[in-house]
């Protein structure tokens, strides 16, 4: 009686870590509140777009950080690759790239890019291994991005060191461009 | 139906406490490097879309999170904390206050973090934020009286939780509760 007791409650147990397994691994592709869908009404596809300072009130997102001016790129690369660029700002400049599900897949910082501006080429591993050779020789000082999605996010982040100069960040963010390369579009 | 209940259970209550792996953990301070990274664990994954949050790239920064002053005393928005030492090797690093949803706190003087460049140092370049409900000299971040904030330091180009098998990564800043009421 005891041991038929036990065996259900273990069984129980057993399909209990199913579910719950089933259901971490689920979530990310059912959920409708993550950032790529916060940011689907206010980020049209393949343009650069500011967003607002969060404030106490309201914020786009959780846990920003309110010494950055932030601008989106929400991309859509399944017609070609994507040619991100950005001006670098006095202090502190980042791009991070997001899959669709929200994995920040590449960083990479304004000392790491080297160079008054960041400039990427954002394309499929298809669409990379398409390229021409000798343009991939070229391209050496071009710096390729591989997006595992087709669809994702980039983040565009300048740092204000003070509040005083976030003028200065948002500045620096509104000659940023992301757009599909025209010549390498397919029809 | 008990199974169902176990596991959405379990469910609910690791993605509300945000368990992941791979935690560093340094003093009060907590980061999850590997959730910048494409080796995300599929529960901080599922944390990340419950809550729409986006990551500190490993790239960019890392982030550390304080729920608890060094001895354990739950971050109260109506005591006084501080907070102070010396920061690990960073280009930036920045301090905000949020409430338990990661919302900005309202406060008078709208002050919601601190940047390094703003801060005021001593001589040894030492520094000491006042984490407080009423006004202090100095460095003083406003806690609005909620009942429950959240700290985060975050720093920005940074060696730290990029380079693995590394437990000697500090100095992170101390957490002392100074007062309640």
């Amino acid at each position: 009686m005891i041991l038929r007791l036990l065996l259900w409650v273990l069984a129980a147990l057993v399909l209990g870590g199913i579910v719950h397994l089933a259901t971490v691994l689920a979530l990310p592709r059912a959920a409708t509140q993550d950032a790529y869908s916060r940011l689907a009404p206010m980020a049209p596809v393949n343009s650069m777009v500011q967003l607002a300072a969060p404030t106490a009130k309201a914020a786009v997102m959780p846990f920003m950080d309110p010494a950055f001016a932030v601008a989106v790129c929400r991309y859509d690369i399944s017609s070609g690759p994507l040619k991100l660029n950005a001006p670098v700002s006095q202090a502190y400049t980042s791009v991070t790239f997001y899959t669709r599900n929200s994995v920040a897949y590449y960083a990479i910082n304004d000392r790491a890019a080297g160079r008054r501006a960041i400039e990427l080429d954002l394309m499929t591993p298809q669409q990379h291994a398409q390229m021409p050779e000798e343009e991939d020789v070229t391209a050496a000082d071009r710096l390729i991005i591989e997006s595992p999605t087709n669809t994702g996010l980039i983040l565009l982040r300048a740092l204000a060191p003070e509040p005083g100069l976030m003028p200065m960040a948002r500045g620096a963010l509104a000659g940023a461009q992301c757009r599909i390369d025209p010549q390498q579009q397919q029809p | 139906m008990l199974a169902a209940a176990i596991g959405l259970g379990a469910t609910w209550l690791t993605l509300t406490r945000g368990v992941a792996f791979g935690a560093l953990t340094i003093g009060a301070w907590t980061a999850w490097p590997k959730s910048g990274s494409v080796d995300i664990d599929p529960y901080a994954r599922a944390t990340i879309a419950r809550t729409g949050e986006l990551p500190t790239g490993t790239g960019d920064g890392v982030a550390f999170y304080a729920h608890t002053d060094d001895a354990g005393n739950v971050f109260d928005g109506r005591c006084s904390f501080e907070v102070s030492g010396l920061t690990p090797a960073a280009r930036y690093w920045t301090l905000t206050l949020y409430d338990a949803h990661g919302q900005l706190v309202a406060n008078t003087i709208d002050r919601h973090g601190f940047t390094s460049a703003e801060i005021v140092r001593d001589a040894a370049g030492r520094f000491a934020i006042s984490v407080a409900p009423r006004a202090r000299p100095g460095n003083w971040l406003p806690t609005g009286g909620i009942e429950q904030f959240v700290l985060v330091w975050r720093l920005y180009d940074t060696p730290i939780g990029v380079a693995t098998g590394t437990t000697k990564e500090g100095p992170m800043p101390k957490v002392v509760r100074k007062g309640c009421g």
